[in-house]
This record gives C-alpha cells, structure tokens and sequence, in this order.
C-alpha cells in the first residue's frame, strides 16, 4: 500500500509515526525493489537517516513541516550537497555535488527525507528512459517497458513506493509523459516559478523544475514548497505564489475545459481513443462545460522545439570539457583533449543534440533555423493566449500511447513525436500537468498499463490548474483502482 | 532554411566532439531526417512576427554588490580531473585564443 | 621606393575591469592578487546547474562610463553568449554584448600636450566577464609555444570588464596615448576602475594600419597585442607605423593579422594565429532578462558635468594653466578636489596650480602624504596670497611651507610674527641699494668697466645689509638701474 506524502506528513507531524522508521521502511524496501525497478542510481542511506534524525527533533521540537518525515527521490540532474550527481551520464558519473538545488533545499527544509538520486535519459534528454548511460529503469506497471522520460526514475520510485515525492524536470514533457506511463500525477509549473539554480541545465528557456507524485494533493503541498523567487536565478519570477494545497476544489461546476480541435484522437488506437473520450466526459460529468479550442501552430511545435532545445543544450553542455570536474580523457593537447572526453563522456542522443543544436546556431544557419524558431514559438504562445480567452484550462492525452517497450522506439524522430502533446505547452511556457485518467491494455500487453490526461492553464494560474486536477482526481479515482502489477515481482 | 544539408564534421569540430567516420554518417543521416522535419516550418507565416525573447517577461533582474560565501579551494580542486598545487592542470594550449 | 607621405589610421579596443566589490555574476569577491582559486563558487567555475544574476553596480558603472562620453543608452540592450572553448573558460562561452549593447557612440576629447585639441569616436562600450588566468608550464620563458601544460586560476574568472571600442580616428601613437589617458582619467574621476595597465585593469590591443595622405580608403590593417603600458603602446603602434611605412614604400602588401608586440626586442612579430574564423554562435542569453531603462531611470546615472574631469580640463585650460599640469591635477582626485577649493579662493587659478605642483608636489613626494592631507586649504591660500602680493620670496616660501606642512598654522601669522616679510617697499630697497653702492665703489666700477658678474656680489650684499629681507627681484631691478644711471 503506497503511502501518500499528505498522509506521512500528517502523521509525522502529530507525531504518530517517527521520520526514522518510515525512512527505513522506505530503504529496505527500495533496496529490494531498485534491482528490478532501477529507479535509482544512488540510494542515499546515510543521509537519509541524518536528516530523518534532524526531522524528528524539529517535529518534537513543535516545528511544523510541510513535508515532516516525507520520502523524497531527487532526479539526478538536480545536485545535492555530497550526493553523486550523474545526469545519466559517464561524463558526470563520478562527480560528487558541492551545493544543493534551491528547490531540493526547500524540500528539505521542509522535511522531505532524501531517499537516493533518481535515473534519467541522459542529460534529460529523451522520452523512454533508455537514454541513461548508467542505468535501466523500468516501468512497474510492466517490467518489460519503459517509464518514459526523461525523469523514468523518479516516477517510477513514486509508482513503486520507493518514495512519495520525486522531483522531475521537464523541459519539453519529461515529468508529463512518464508520469502519464507510470500512473502518476506529474506537474510542471509556469516557466519561472521555481528556481532552475542546481537544476543541471539542458535548455534554459524550457527546463522547470515540477514535483511528481501519487494525488494532485501531494504535488500542490511540494509546489508550494518549492516555489518562489530565487535570488541565485534571474528568471525566477518574482510574483507571490498563492498557496495552491488549500484551493483544491472538489467539483468542476463553472469551469470551462477547452479541447483542441487539432489534437484530434482519431489517429490514436481504438482503445487509447476511448479512454480519452471517456475522460472528457469525466470532466463534463463533474460539472465542466467544454468548449473547442483551436491551436493552429500545435503540429509545428516538435519542430520549434527541436530546434531551440538543442541550440541551447549545445551552449549549455559545452561545459563539460574535462577542464574543472567529470571525466577527462587526455590528450596530447587541450584541444585533443576535449574532443576525446566529449566523445567517450556523451551518448548518442546528446551528442545528436548538440551537433544539431550547434549547426542551428552557427554562422549562416542562425537567421533560418533558430530565430525563426523563435518566432514560431511566439506564435505557439499567442494560439494559447486566443484559446484560454474562450476556456480557463485545455485538457488533451499527455502521450499518444501507454508506455511502450525497450528498444520500441529505433529512430530519433519516432521518439521525438512521443513529446507532441507536451511540447505545446513548453514553448509557451504555462503550468500543465499529467493525471492518471485510466487503463488500456493493447494486444502485446500482458496487464494494464496507465494513460494519463494532460490539463494546461494559463500562465501563473497554478492554483487554478490544480484545482481542476484535483476535482477530476476525485471525481475518477482511477489512480485508486489498482497499483502497479510490478510491485509483488519487485519486493515492493 | 533551403537545404537539409549538415556539415557534421565542421559541426562536430565546432562542439569539440571527436567523430568516427561510422558516427558521421549515421549522425549525418538521422539530423538530416530531422531538418527535413523541421523544414516544415518554412511554411508558417512568421514574417512579422518578434522572435521570443523571454518566455515570462521580466526586466533588470540584477543582485547588490554584496558579497556572497566562494566555495572552499579543497572542495573546488577535489573535483578537478587534474590539479597542481593550487591550480587546474590542462595539456598544452597550442592555438591562440581569438 | 616612392616618396608618398602616409597618414596612420588607428583604433583602440580596450577592455577594463571594473571596480566593484563582487564579480559580474556572482558573489565572489573582486579582488586582484588573492591566492588561487579562492574566489571561486558554483557559478564562476561553471558547473553544473549554475546560474548567473548580474552585478547591479557593474551595469550603473558601465552606463555612467558611457554618457561620461555622451554615448546613448538605449531603451533595450541584453546579453548574449559567445560560444567557445578555451581553458581558462568555465562555460566554454563567454557572456558578452552582441548586437544591443548597454551603450553605442559616444565621443573621448583630449589634449595633446601642446594644446591641439583632439577627438576620437567610440563604437561602443558594452559589458562582459573577465576570463580565467592561465600560466604555462614546460617551456624556458613561460610562453605557449613550447610549453607542456597550463596551469588556470579561475579568480579572474566572473569579473566584470567594459569592453570599449573606438572608431579608427586616431592619427598618431602619441593620440593613442592621450586617448588612453582620457578614457582612464574619466574611469578613475567616476570611480568606475581603477584602470591599472600593471595589474591587467586595463588590456588594450591596436589596430593600425596606414594610407596615403588624403586619401578616403582605409589600408590593410594589423591588430596589435600584448602591451602592457602606456609606454609600450606608444612605441608598439610607432614600431608599427614605421614596419608598415617601410613595406609599402618598397613596394609590397600589408598582412592583415595580428602581430604582439616584444618589449625586449622593440619590435611586433606575427603571432601564430589559426586564420579561420571563429564562429562565435551568438544568440541571448537565456539565463539572463533584457536591461530596459527609461529616460528618468538613465538620468539618474547621469554624472554631473562638473564632476567630469573633461570639465576641469577645459577649465584649466581656458584659465591658462599648462596642459600638462592640468592634466596632474585632473588626474589625483584629492589634488583636484583641493584645486578646486584652493583656487576658488584664490581666484588666480594659473597661479595656484602652479604653486600645488611646485613645492608642495615635491614635499607630497618626500614624505609620503598628499598635498591635500598635508597643507590646509588655508594654508595653501595664504601662501598663493603672500607670493603674489610680493611678501615672500621663493625662498621663504620653501621654508615656510616646511614650517607649516602637516600643522594646521598659518603661513600668514607666522610671516607677521616673525618679521618674514620681505620687504618691496621701492623706497626702502633703493635706500640699501644707495648705501651698498657708496661703500662698494670698487665694485662699482668694475661692473661699469664691463665685469658684470659683479652684479651678483652687490646684490649680496644688498640682502646682507637688509637682514635678508630684501625683494631680491627688485634688488636686482634697481641695482641695474643704478649701475646703468651716469654717475
């Protein structure tokens, strides 16, 4: 029985249950299950146990935590103080972090225990997983498919108990997605909302920090934690964060739902189309009114985002030269050296990005490739704007499909249409995220797998976005039905 | 954004990646699979349109000239691949910087 | 060979770190000459996850430094990455201005020593960070040829620099200089830097190249690299003229390239250089928000005029004070703001700034202290007052300022007390000088047989028989008289 973080914290704060024991019941079991699962590249025992020890002093103390007691599972692509901070990647896989993330530091802070740093595509940079050069982790609902990505790790540890809050990063749908594979609730909030300092960057303009989780109600208690100006990044917004946990609604009477009409479900299979059919009705059910939106720019968006993603990553991942930490690869002079290291230290999809990043970015491809992409981007924004005068969220798939197997997925461009539905909301910005809204089944599935709805609100409406999440969670209950048939194989 | 053409050995020097010949084939392929994709966006009408230019407007975010703790020389070399005394040690520079 | 005069066509592009507490981006300290790789953090070493937030007094110095010159601030101006790969880079890019620099224009006036007043155009003065600091190791001279590995302090690393470019109008090594000196006199006035070639607050490269006299086309040019003083710029773009000069008289072609100068060898030599270009792949920083500023919020930055050292210059000169004096006093902030208030008073400003940079110039540099710390407005005043007005002579000017260097006395009370006045009364002096020449009457008539260096010895005794007191000036006037009158 997976715990939720409200019910932990709840319970560690009236002190019915001590920080410690729950910290240990949490390492026992992700030291069985992570064998399986590989949600975890490092479990972090020992500072697990010292900051479950300062959290029940605190809590006897009468300090109130938020999070009091509350297993976290860190993406390890957000460093931690002493923690081995990887990115998935054999050029980090040895470098030890010496400052933490201002959004994990405010999870902890508020009492979350840090269990261990969760796997990745590398450089979050993928929509499977299957990017990792250090690690397989693989879906509990079917041990035989991906979790998705790139944050694969840390929904898997929440969907196999191994901790009841993970960050995710999503920069073009890699908390959504895979929280959509995982049967979880995957958030990622307005560009600037919380701070990308210790966040390892991939694309600067896209990257946000967001919880993932099993209720909505656990994702509003860690945003709003972890949101707020950060004097240590210049684009976190400086706009108060209305506490988003007590506005959590139970009906969705008033609310207007927009479905767009270019995100039409015909192309998607049989059973999948009806699962999503069946969620829109949910939402009318409970009271929504919907209304068809239209985003004319939605199908140039795989297009515009993969060209200023890894325009960015290629400045952003320049760093890694073997010069001040990682790997280094020697060479008979520097500039030797740093081809060498970049090419033994970077796996195939990074490398791919930053050549094609690179290339858009260089001397006379610049104007045509990622300006214009830019220009592309404002009017994916501006689609958005138009649309949210008619509605107050937009509701869609997060993904095509339910998670699919390894190696499924052997071209490139394949794997970057798993982010159609997500990468929309990216470009412009705005607050979306992933709910659990049922199961299918296909023919080569030997259980179910989870889909997940994705619900998208303008800019800063988190409160409002959450809202609705939640009133649809409550109205549907489908996380409720059944955990993930993975669970018993694994120890879990 | 006529061709879909890209010059992945110049491209690769550029990033400083070493290349195999195999990896410039098939990288060469599959990016140029993906700007025939990306040609698709010759077709959208953004002539007047302003690049963005930040995702949430904002302006002169700037901090005081304060001073804030530097990390320890220990833990900073502790990381480095390569240290000499105080210092980061590289293999010899042989170009000019620009 | 061919007997075409050629003019020299020149421009400066210099980068000066600014004088702040913290680095550009970061907290760390901005300091010259700590230990290694002790300013360092998360940030300026580039690591991972690091974020940069840029120094708000860093962005007000380097706008204030541009309307000192009356460049434009523009509404709108951002920052950009320039992407490439060296070691002493800790991004492997570098944040810098592109195309919407923090100022554009603007316009350095100078003086040359003999009065010719000058001009030169700037492009721009944009904001950047400062690099890391490398040192090679393995080879006999230091150098990087020949060398077997670097060795890279990060300190530098984060600091904030002002790149300043000046449009190609300088015509000479010794405008480069005079450019050079302005642009430091202004930066140091503003505290903005404190522009010291020594300690790398300022690096300067050159681009020289040569034309014939009155033509519109611009020559071949070189970029010259690796001065580290005034000095050496001035005989750097010299050594430079004169090897292009010779090159085209026999009839050969410029190399554009870019050459370092030697100061040993007093010559530039070609540097090694990758003729490809580099492909900087500019685009904004997306880590960073634009800088848009309105017109109140960018006059309020406005330096005063007055507080310009443009502006005293003018002052000065218009005044009569010597160019190069004006330029000592413009350029010692405590002797200027003295200046200012000494010759306020004195209402003789030629006669003050020549009397600051006289004596007590000398006496600020035996003992150490300042002209300002060391003489009291007061007593600067009454001492111009009592040299003008004929009381003192030079000599008893010296011993008094002596006197009163350090204390708080007054020159003039101690001339009163003591009876220091000399005395110009004409009646008295003639009175000596009637008294010395009746008893010297050998003496007088040798001066008038043609022995005029007796002249000297008759003036002595005049300032014997008058204690000394005598205005040795009209003792010299009258006894000339005398001795030239027909008996």
């Amino acid at each position: 029985m997976r715990r939720t973080a409200a019910s932990i914290a709840r319970s560690v704060g009236r002190g019915e249950a001590g920080a410690a024991e729950i910290t240990e019941e949490i390492l026992a079991l992700s030291e069985r299950a992570n064998p399986s699962v590989g949600a975890y590249l490092t479990i972090t025992a020992d500072l697990a146990r010292a900051h479950a020890r300062r959290v029940d002093e605190r809590v006897a103390a009468g300090e109130s935590l938020p999070l009091a007691g509350v297993p976290l599972a860190v993406k390890d692509n957000m460093c931690l103080t002493g923690t081995r901070t990887t990115c998935a990647s054999k050029i980090l896989a040895d470098w030890t972090a010496p400052y933490t993330a201002t959004a994990v530091q405010r999870l902890l802070d508020a009492g979350a225990i840090p269990i261990g740093k969760t796997n990745l595509d590398e450089f979050a940079m993928g929509s499977s997983c299957e990017n990792s050069a250090l690690g397989v982790t693989r879906n509990p609902w079917d041990l035989e498919r991906v979790p998705g990505g790139s944050s694969g790790g840390s929904v898997a540890a929440v969907a196999a108990g191994m901790a009841a809050i993970a960050t995710g990063s999503d920069t073009g749908g890699s908390i959504r997605e895979p929280a959509a594979f995982c049967g979880v609730v995957g958030f990622k909030p307005t560009y600037g909302r919380i701070s990308r300092y210790g966040l390892i960057a991939f694309a600067s303009s896209l990257d946000q920090i967001g919880p993932i989780s099993l209720t909505v109600e656990d994702s509003a208690l860690a945003y709003d934690v972890m949101a707020g100006k950060d004097p240590f990044d210049a684009t976190s917004v400086d706009l108060v964060a209305d506490a988003t946990a007590p506005a959590l609604r139970d009906d969705l009477k008033g609310v207007r739902v927009g479905i767009v009409r270019e995100f039409d479900l015909a192309g998607l299979d049989a059973d999948v189309r009806a699962c999503y059919e069946a969620a829109y009705k949910d939402l009318e059910r409970l009271g929504a009114e919907l209304v068809e939106v239209s985003l004319p720019t939605a199908d140039y968006g795989v297009a515009t985002y993969y060209l200023i993603a890894p325009a960015e990553c290629s400045s952003n991942l320049a760093r890694f030269d073997g010069v001040r930490y990682g790997l280094r690869v020697d060479g008979p002079d520097v500039g030797a050296m740093y081809e060498a290291t970049r090419a033994a230290g970077f796996g195939p999809e990074v490398k791919r990005r930053i050549l094609i990043g690179t290339h858009a970015l260089s001397s006379g491809y610049y104007d045509a490739y990622y300006v214009r992409a830019q220009k592309a981007r404002t009017l994916v924004a501006a689609d958005f704007a138009r649309a949210f005068e008619a509605c107050d969220a937009i509701a869609c798939p997060s993904a095509a499909s339910a998670a699919f197997r390894f190696n499924a997925k052997s071209d490139p461009y394949s794997m970057y249409l798993m982010d159609y539905y997500t990468i929309p909301m990216s470009l412009a910005g705005l607050p979306a995220l992933s709910v659990p809204c049922g199961y299918v089944q296909p023919p080569d599935a030997s259980r179910p797998l989870p889909l997940g709805l994705q619900l998208t609100a303008p800019a800063f409406a988190e409160r409002a976005l959450l809202g609705i999440a939640h009133a649809y969670e409550a109205g549907t209950r489908h996380a409720a039905q059944m955990e993930p048939a993975g669970l018993a194989e694994v120890g879990a | 954004m006529s061709s879909s053409k890209i010059d992945v050995r110049y491209v690769a020097k550029l990033a400083r990646i070493a290349l195999t010949d195999d990896e410039v084939a098939t990288y060469g392929a599959q990016l140029e699979n993906l700007l025939e994709h990306v040609a698709a966006l010759e077709q959208l009408p953004v002539g007047d349109v302003a690049p963005t230019a930040q995702v949430i407007p904002a302006r002169n975010v700037a901090r005081d000239d304060v001073p804030q703790p530097s990390l320890a020389r220990d833990v900073v070399l502790a990381g480095a691949p390569q240290s000499q005394g105080a210092y980061f040690r590289v293999p010899r520079i042989i170009a000019e910087a620009e | 060979m061919n007997g075409q005069t050629y003019e020299a066509v020149i421009g400066i592009e210099c980068h000066v770190e600014l004088r702040t507490e913290t680095k550009m981006f970061c907290g760390c300290r901005n300091v010259f000459g700590a230990e290694p790789n002790t300013n360092v953090c998360p940030v300026c070493l580039g690591m991972p996850g690091a974020l940069p937030v840029p120094n708000r007094v860093a962005l007000e110095h380097t706008i204030r430094a541009g309307l000192a010159f009356a460049a434009e601030i523009p509404a709108y101006s951002k920052f950009d990455r320039k992407n490439y790969f060296y070691p002493d880079m800790p991004k492997d890019y570098q944040i810098s201005q592109y195309d919407m620099p923090i100022t554009s224009g603007g316009v350095v006036e100078y003086v040359l020593d003999d009065g010719t007043r000058k001009s030169c155009r700037l492009t721009r003065i944009h904001l950047e960070e400062d690099t890391g600091k490398s040192t090679h190791g393995g080879s006999s001279d230091g150098r990087i040829a020949g060398s077997a590995f670097s060795l890279v302090d990060f300190n530098r690393a984060g600091v904030p620099l002002m790149e300043c470019v000046s449009e190609p109008d300088i015509r000479s090594a010794a405008e480069a200089v005079a450019f050079l000196e302005a642009l430091k006199r202004t930066f140091v006035a503003l505290g903005v830097s404190d522009v010291k070639m020594e300690e790398g607050s300022l690096r300067c490269d050159a681009n020289v190249s040569i034309r014939p006299a009155g033509a519109t086309e611009y020559g071949t040019k070189t970029e010259i690299k690796n001065m580290n003083s005034f000095r050496s710029v001035f005989r750097a773009i010299e050594s430079e003229i004169a090897r292009q000069e010779a090159i085209l008289r026999d009839g050969g072609r410029i190399v554009q390239e870019t050459r370092g100068w030697d100061e040993v060898t007093g010559t530039t030599h070609s540097m090694r250089s990758k003729e490809e270009a580099h492909d900087y792949r500019y685009f904004p920083d997306p880590d960073l928000t634009p800088i848009e500023l309105t017109p109140a919020e960018i006059d309020r930055m406005r330096p005063r005029a007055e507080d310009l050292p443009q502006h005293m210059l003018a002052v000065l000169v218009a005044e009569n004070v010597p160019v190069k004096r004006a330029h000592q006093i413009v350029d010692d902030a405590g002797l200027a703001a003295f200046y200012r208030s000494v010759a306020a008073k004195t209402k003789a400003p030629a006669a003050t700034a020549n009397f600051l940079l006289a004596d007590p110039a000398r006496l600020a540099n035996e003992s150490g202290t300042p002209v300002h710390e060391g003489l009291s407005e007061r007593a600067a005043v009454e001492l111009i007052q009592l040299v003008a007005a004929g009381t003192i002579g030079s000599k008893t000017l010296k011993a008094v300022l002596e006197r009163v260097w350090g204390t708080g006395e007054s020159p003039a009370e101690i001339v009163e007390r003591e009876g220091l006045a000399q005395v110009s009364d004409r009646g008295a002096v003639e009175a000596y000088v009637r008294d010395v020449l009746a008893a010297q009457g050998k003496s007088v008539a040798d001066y008038r047989a043609g022995k005029t260096n007796v002249l000297q010895f008759l003036k002595g005794q005049v300032m014997k028989t008058s204690g000394g007191k005598a205005d040795p000036v009209l003792v010299e006037e009258l006894l000339k008289e005398s001795l030239s009158a027909t008996p």
